[in-house]
């Protein structure tokens, strides 16, 4: 699932007039909170963002130059690039409500 | 921490030289190679501008390529911080000596869920190390950090794990951190970051702020303990270790004129030793700033460099001020020899006086050093701390070998007492004073101490005139000193009393020779007179004898003529007229 390179990116069908999500996880390695917090995000993309969303996976070992340009310290961190503004979530996102806010994703409310 | 070995001498330890001026000093040596120090401190206290003049100077001067962290300035803004300092970030960027790496941490795009670490921090700093081979690092301040992550508990793992990391990455690292209320860091880092600790300070006492750094801690290294002041200017940092000289300087028997022949008279004939200090006190007024302009223009005439620091007049004043009692410097400041240093003292503590002193003693080597006057430095900082300044200061110009002449303006009340506190401090002490009588004010001056050797005790009158300063005898009498017209009219009136006296003794003189004459004469005549008596006599005695004699002949032809027995006769009768002339005698 995760070969750790940024072109391995999950992408499911765009959904017609919506704005498709650009997110991009970066993780250090196939560590047990990397794959915890891909496993986390692809859920709850799939329920929420199904249809509309990209994830792109950054592995910082194999391109540590990549980290500056996010302003990533923390591992794995989750960054959504689109829609703006710009947000991060730093964790393995095991709490998903936390997730959401971090987001702006509520349960109810699919996007703003 | 394995390698740390309790080494006394600090040689066991290695170290990376700043290359900051007397911070190595005091560190004996400069950071521990490999390992990571912790520079702590309020805002604005100086620590960026340390760890980067730490940088700047190990690419420059050690070949040691440094990484600067920056998480709270962009790169751009350190650049221009630091130009004012004379720092060309941007050249040595571009020479891949110096990387800068801005980690921003922004609290408001950041949500946290669950468990995470800070291999993304490392990752960047671990390829900026490496691209670059750097061997300094700064975290400038990695606290940031606790501002924009909640996680205590990771956080702080991570930063043990990230200290770790660095040493065993060898690179010499430099910590900043914010002070906290009562502890050294406002989180604690000196927990993970122990081997060096360096506390900068910036404190404002009466207005007046002052920089200070001490070493709180340097495992396996001896140090300095104190607090050392430390400047901020065009060329960088330069911390003060002026507290480590001792009394160890050599004394020197070379003895320097004063620039007043009259005054070099009182100083056993030649004048201040080289490399003492000298202290000129008074009242306002007095001529103290003259006594110092003395010594300066006769310094130059040597051709010795003379650093003239002023703190109540312009250079361009005292210049027009010591035109008019016929000392001109000018030309002096023209040629180089004569350097002035004008500022209000109120300007900075204390410590930044004595750190541009310093400092400008190091660039210009004057062998002259001349503070007027050195009140003004005593009013900008507390009267406690002056005279441990000042010690510092003295200390340090007798290391080099610099006469140093200070006045001191003192109050009429306490004349003596008021540089009490610094009077042990230097080995002459000359003391100006005002005598108030009749009606006018006159200077006078005195010898108040000098040490090692036979200065006059006498008081002397002090003038300024167009050709310089004059000293001159005072008028000692009954009345007590007299100067000024006091002095004058004393004199005028003594010298008439001399005429006068002169004109008595004249007359008794007079008459002695004539009573001697007259003795001679009656000596002469009654030695005529014994004369003639003398001769008299003789006369008379010669008479008498030769009347004997006749008559001896007379009873000899008598007792011839009556056949007596001429043998007994004569036997008996000649002895008894020779045993009355002898009993005449």
């Amino acid at each position: 699932m995760m070969t750790g390179t940024p072109a391995n990116a999950v992408q499911s069908q765009p959904h017609g007039e919506e704005e498709t999500w650009e997110l991009r996880l970066y993780v250090a390695g196939q560590t047990p909170k990397s794959i915890t917090a891909f496993q986390n995000l692809k859920k709850i993309c799939e329920e929420h963002l199904a249809g509309r969303y990209r994830i792109e996976v950054i592995d910082l070992m194999e391109h540590p130059q990549l980290a500056a340009g996010d302003q990533i310290i923390a591992i794995p961190t989750l960054v959504r690039k689109l829609p703006s503004p710009l947000r991060k979530i730093v964790g393995d996102l095991r709490n998903t409500e936390r997730a959401l806010v971090g987001l702006n994703l509520r349960p109810t409310e699919p996007s703003q | 921490m394995p390698k740390t070995v309790n080494g006394k001498n600090g040689r066991s330890l290695p170290k990376a030289p700043t290359g900051i001026q007397g911070l190595d000093e005091i560190t004996g040596g400069g950071l521990p190679r490999g390992r990571a120090s912790l520079f702590c401190g309020s805002a604005g206290c100086g620590k960026t501008l340390f760890s980067m003049e730490f940088l700047v100077r190990g690419a420059m001067q050690y070949d040691e390529p440094g990484l600067f962290v920056a998480f709270e300035e962009t790169p751009e803004e350190l650049t221009q911080n630091v130009r004012s300092l004379g720092f060309d970030l941007n050249r040595l960027v571009a020479e891949k000596k110096l990387l800068v790496d801005f980690v921003r941490v922004e609290r408001s795009e950041i949500e946290e869920t669950g468990d995470y670490d800070l291999e993304g921090l490392f990752i960047r700093l671990g390829h900026a190390i490496d691209s670059i081979g750097a061997k300094r690092v700064v975290l400038d301040t990695i606290e940031t950090l606790f501002s924009g992550l909640s996680n205590l508990a990771i956080l702080r793992a991570e930063l043990r794990r990230l200290f770790r990391w660095l040493k065993d990455k060898g690179v010499t690292a430099i910590i900043t951190a914010e002070r906290g209320d009562g502890t050294l860091t406002r989180h604690g880092l000196e927990e993970y970051v122990s081997d060096c600790v360096i506390l900068l300070d910036h404190r404002v006492i009466d207005e007046v702020s002052t920089r200070r750094l001490r070493v709180v801690k340097y495992r396996g290294s001896t140090h300095g303990t104190n607090e050392y002041p430390f400047l901020i200017d065009g060329d960088g940092i330069s911390v003060l270790p002026i507290t480590s000289v001792g009394l160890q300087h050599v004394a020197s028997n070379e003895r320097i004129p004063s620039g007043i022949p009259r005054l070099d008279a009182m100083l056993g004939n030649e004048g201040y030793y080289r490399g003492s200090t000298v202290l000129v006190s008074g009242t306002a007024g007095s001529g103290k700033s003259s006594i110092a302009a003395h010594f300066a223009h006769a310094s130059c005439q040597r051709g010795e460099r003379c650093l003239y620091l002023a703190f109540e007049e312009s250079p361009s004043q005292i210049v027009r001020n010591m035109r008019s009692i016929g000392v001109d410097l000018e030309p002096w400041v023209r040629k180089g020899l004569l350097r002035f240093h004008a500022t209000r003292a109120s300007m900075y503590g204390l410590e930044m006086h004595l750190a541009t002193f310093h400092k400008l003693v190091q660039e210009f080597q004057p062998r002259v050093f001349i503070i007027d006057p050195i009140n003004n430095l005593a009013f900008a900082s507390n009267r406690k701390d002056t005279s441990a300044m000042l010690t510092r200061l003295i200390d340090f110009l007798k290391m080099q070998g610099i006469t140093a002449l200070m006045t001191s303006m003192t109050s009429p009340e306490s004349q003596e007492t008021s540089d009490a506190d610094i009077s042990s401090l230097v080995d002459t002490w000359l003391l100006l004073r005002d005598i108030e009588l009749s009606g006018e004010r006159n200077r006078a001056m005195y010898v108040l101490k000098s040490r090692g050797m036979a200065h006059s005790n006498q008081i002397r009158e002090f003038l300024l005139t167009d050709r310089g300063i004059d000293l001159t005898d005072v008028y000692l009498g009954a009345e007590g000193v007299l100067t000024g017209s006091a002095r004058l009219s004393q004199e005028a009136r003594e010298r008439e009393e001399d005429l006068r006296r002169q004109q008595l003794l004249d007359g008794k003189q007079r008459e002695l020779a004539r009573k001697t004459e007259a003795l001679e004469a009656r000596i002469t005549a009654l030695r005529k007179e014994f004369e003639a008596e003398a001769e008299e006599a003789r006369r008379v005695i010669g008479e008498e004898k030769a009347r004997e004699e006749i008559t001896r002949r007379n009873r000899e032809r008598m007792g011839a003529s009556r056949r007596a027995d001429a043998g007994i006769d004569a036997g008996e009768r000649p002895a008894r007229p020779r045993r009355v002339q002898g009993g005449h005698r």
